[in-house]
């Protein structure tokens, strides 16, 4: 690619625009919140096939039988429902077969229990915490391994990238009220991995080539080295989406919140590599001289 | 970097073939092959049931406490100590003492301590105590000692929950021990756990014991099976220890179904006293606190058989058949999470699992091949190469495959390519300043070669820590996405590069395009 951008002039922009979003998503998360499936809150999920009912008629089958907060919506094709029932104290054991024998006796038809979901209230709390820790751990590897790879300087940007990438995918969760499962967790952390992927190769290359022009300013390194590896991050990006892409019409119902959060973080990821990881070292002044002294370090 | 010796590449190409033909053996049907390799299928593909038990021994604490209240008041005697307000509490014993230093130097005493025994393993005393104020002081089990307790509670249920589930006859169930409290039990092609989740919810302590005329002192009030309020002794003729066997019946003379059951030698014995002695009264059989049946004693038993019967239907007396059979549980279980997925559901994920992986597979070739002419192709051949030895090593491993492991097979697709793409790339920028085309290949493979290994290594990183902290079937996708990486380094850096180096040495000096 013989384009030349001049991301650089962009960063000031960039940098306000991220800063909203970001700003933005974490209002939400903390007013609005997350949407936890029952991997996190505790409750009992039963999906089901059926042709000749409709939500309704399970809602107010269910509404009788007094379980509390009872949700039934559509999911995927004609005739399948998923049923959400909040945790109650205790009325895990029981609860499952009292549902299943109301519905199949009294709406007169057959169900198919495609799939019947119960996380009591210590599991839950359990796997919420096990999923944090999972996330933290993630991101406090990837700090220690740019800081042994890089300077500090590069860490603490891609760092600051990663957060930013995690924050707003979820933002975007809470905006749109999207379910936080188990699956998203592991597609926070897929991001995370991918985000860092993508940042590495700018780093990679932005460290070249203080190296090798070292009369130029940080910013224009940074310029020159985004736009080396421009190609690569697009066509990269673009095989990984339509991989993703084939998932989330393909994949089917259980997959699609999973492969929404990694089309999310993908798009945002790759934005943040060029973006907010690359203004970064241009915040932290880093130079050739930057570098150096880590050579010093190693060569005595 | 394209220089192979001859040595080399046949190595490169066994160790393909080597690993890439074990994903066949996924396609064969014959079960009695050498190799009986396959990659499992998680619960959620090929449905079954999954559930995680708690065992609670609050009421077991509570037994075990109570069981010290006599050995203690012996010991205490024996050695002369008085006490005073003695308390048996929920989980701890309370009483006065006068002579502390005396009762400590007992308590702690290693040798032939039969109250409050010292546990090797754990270098601790089965039992505590807690000076409350000058004299009261509060015994209870230490740390170690619940701790030894669980444990072996643990280890007693999950040896009776085995038991239970194997007489129901399920295929290749898994029960394993989780944690300290909890038992994994996993179900494969069970579509409705109501059964067994029904059976491992009863401990099936069965007591017998005889019902008095009257409320007096040492009784409990229960209600018979037919709504009537007895009064049933507290003393425990025999219990369900002592049977050996137990069997549904059909009864000849009714056709109700009964439980016919046999007993070990001292049971008989016990049985067989108990019954001499009260013919004509009502003894009842109880389970779990709940009376089954209470019928007369018409004469005395000695044989050490007899039967229950109790207004069963055909399968509830095989149940209780069962769970006499398989013995009680030390403490009741509870079921903290379940998940159960039908065959059908399983069926439909590995359909729109197989759909999208294909499809997003032809995706990822068609657009390669677009952009890179015949080095696309060189990536497609490495990416078809890729899978084969994902699979293949899944195979080895014999690693269950779950939906969101399918995922992770699809999106390795997608960012697989990112190695040879960042390599193409590279080679693209040296053909710009570099004049022999062998050359620009050669650097562009060694400057390529620390960022494709930067690159990898992060995501490495997410996948082993989210095998560590992923449960169930994201523990699937984490496995399929780790070891994809390692698929995608070496497809990329040996065979993808033996194949352009096949083509750049094989045009030498002609225009090469990339």
């Amino acid at each position: 690619m013989n384009n030349k951008f001049n991301f650089s002039s962009k960063f000031r922009l960039a940098n306000i625009f991220s800063l909203i979003l970001f700003l933005s998503s974490i209002l939400f998360i903390l007013f609005k919140g997350l949407n936890y499936g029952i991997d996190f809150k505790g409750g009992t999920l039963i999906e089901l096939r059926s042709t000749s009912i409709d939500a309704s008629e399970i809602r107010s089958e269910l509404n009788k039988m007094n379980l509390g907060d009872v949700n039934v919506k559509k999911f995927g094709q004609e005739g399948d429902f998923l049923i959400k029932v909040e945790q109650k104290e205790n009325n895990g054991n029981k609860i499952i077969p009292q549902i299943k024998k109301k519905l199949s006796n009294n709406l007169n038809t057959e169900i198919n229990f495609r799939r019947v979901e119960n996380v009591g209230p210590k599991v839950s709390s359990e796997l919420l915490k096990s999923g944090i820790i999972a996330i933290s751990l993630s991101l406090a590897a990837m700090l220690f391994y740019i800081w042994i790879r890089f300077e500090w300087q590069f860490s603490i940007g891609s760092i600051i990238a990663l957060f930013h990438d995690v924050v707003i995918t979820l933002g975007i969760f809470s905006v749109l009220s999207l379910e936080i499962n188990l699956s998203i967790i592991a597609a926070v952390l897929t991001i995370v991995g991918y985000s860092m992927n993508d940042t590495v190769v700018i780093y990679d290359r932005i460290r070249e080539n203080l190296n090798k022009y070292n009369r130029l300013n940080i910013s224009e390194i940074a310029d020159l080295s985004i736009n080396d590896t421009l190609a690569r991050t697009i066509i990269t990006s673009i095989t990984t989406l339509l991989a993703l892409l084939s998932i989330f019409i393909l994949g089917g119902e259980i997959l699609r919140g999973f492969s929404l959060a990694m089309i999310l973080g993908v798009v945002i990821g790759t934005y943040s590599s060029i973006f907010v990881a690359s203004p970064m070292l241009k915040f932290f002044k880093v130079t050739y001289k930057t570098l150096e002294k880590e050579e010093e370090k190693i060569v005595p | 970097m394209l220089n192979f010796s001859k040595i080399n590449t046949l190595i490169i190409y066994f160790i393909f073939f080597f690993v890439a033909i074990f994903t066949f053996l996924n396609f064969q049907t014959n079960d009695n092959s050498y190799i009986d390799k396959k990659i499992n299928l998680g619960l959620d593909l090929q449905g079954g049931s999954y559930l995680l038990l708690e065992i609670n021994s609050d009421s077991l604490i509570q037994e075990k406490i109570q069981d010290k209240v006599i050995p203690l008041k012996k010991l205490l005697k024996e050695n002369k100590i008085d006490y005073s307000n003695f308390k048996i509490n929920n989980q701890s014993l309370s009483l006065n003492i006068n002579d502390l230093d005396k009762f400590d130097l007992l308590f702690n005493s290693r040798k032939d301590n039969s109250v409050n025994p010292y546990i090797d393993n754990y270098r601790s005393y089965e039992l505590t105590y807690k000076k409350i104020s000058n004299n009261l002081v509060e015994i209870m089990f230490s740390k170690y000692g619940l701790l030894t307790i669980n444990n072996s509670a643990l280890k007693q249920s999950i040896e009776i929950v085995r038991r239970r589930i194997d007489d129901v006859g399920t295929k290749e169930p898994t029960i394993l021990q989780r944690g300290e409290k909890r038992i994994l039990i996993e179900l494969p092609g069970l579509k409705d756990p109501e059964r067994i989740k029904a059976l491992l919810g009863k401990t099936a302590q069965l007591n017998f014991r005889l019902v008095s005329e009257n409320s007096e002192f040492g009784t409990d009030k229960l209600i018979s099976e037919n709504d009537e309020k007895l009064n049933v002794s507290k003393r425990i003729i025999m219990s369900g220890e002592n049977l050996i066997d137990a069997q549904p019946n059909i009864n000849n003379q009714n056709n109700e179904p009964t439980v016919s059951f046999t007993l070990d030698r001292l049971g008989a014995q016990k049985f067989g006293r108990a019954t001499t002695d009260n013919v004509g009264k009502r003894l009842a059989i109880v389970l779990d606190g709940e009376i089954v049946s209470a019928p007369s004693i018409n004469e005395a038993i000695t044989s050490g058989s007899g039967m229950i019967s109790g207004n069963f239907s055909f399968q509830e007396a095989t149940d209780l058949a069962l769970l006499l059979r398989s013995g009680a549980l030390p403490t009741p279980l509870k079921v903290v999470e379940e998940r159960t997925v039908g065959p059908d559901l399983g069926e439909d994920s590995i359909k729109s699992g197989t759909t999208s992986l294909i499809i997003g597979f032809i995706l990822v070739i068609l657009f390669m091949f677009y952009k890179y002419k015949i080095f696309g192709l060189i990536a497609n051949t490495a990416l078809i190469a890729n899978l084969l030895m994902l699979i293949g090593i899944l195979t080895i491993l014999e690693a269950t495959l779950t939906l969101p492991g399918i995922a992770g097979i699809i999106l390795t697709v997608g960012m697989a390519v990112d190695a040879n793409v960042l390599i193409f790339e590279r080679i693209r920028e040296e053909l710009k300043t570099e004049k022999s085309i062998i050359h620009a290949f050669d650097t562009g493979y060694t400057k390529a070669k620390i960022t494709v290994l930067d690159a990898n290594i992060t995501t490495l990183i997410a996948a082993i820590i989210l095998f560590a902290f992923g449960s169930g079937p994201v523990k699937g996708f984490a496995i399929t996405l780790g070891i994809g990486i390692i698929t995608t380094l070496f497809t990329a850096y040996f065979l993808a590069r033996h194949l352009t180096s096949l083509v750049v040495l094989n045009t030498k000096n002609k225009e090469i395009k990339i």
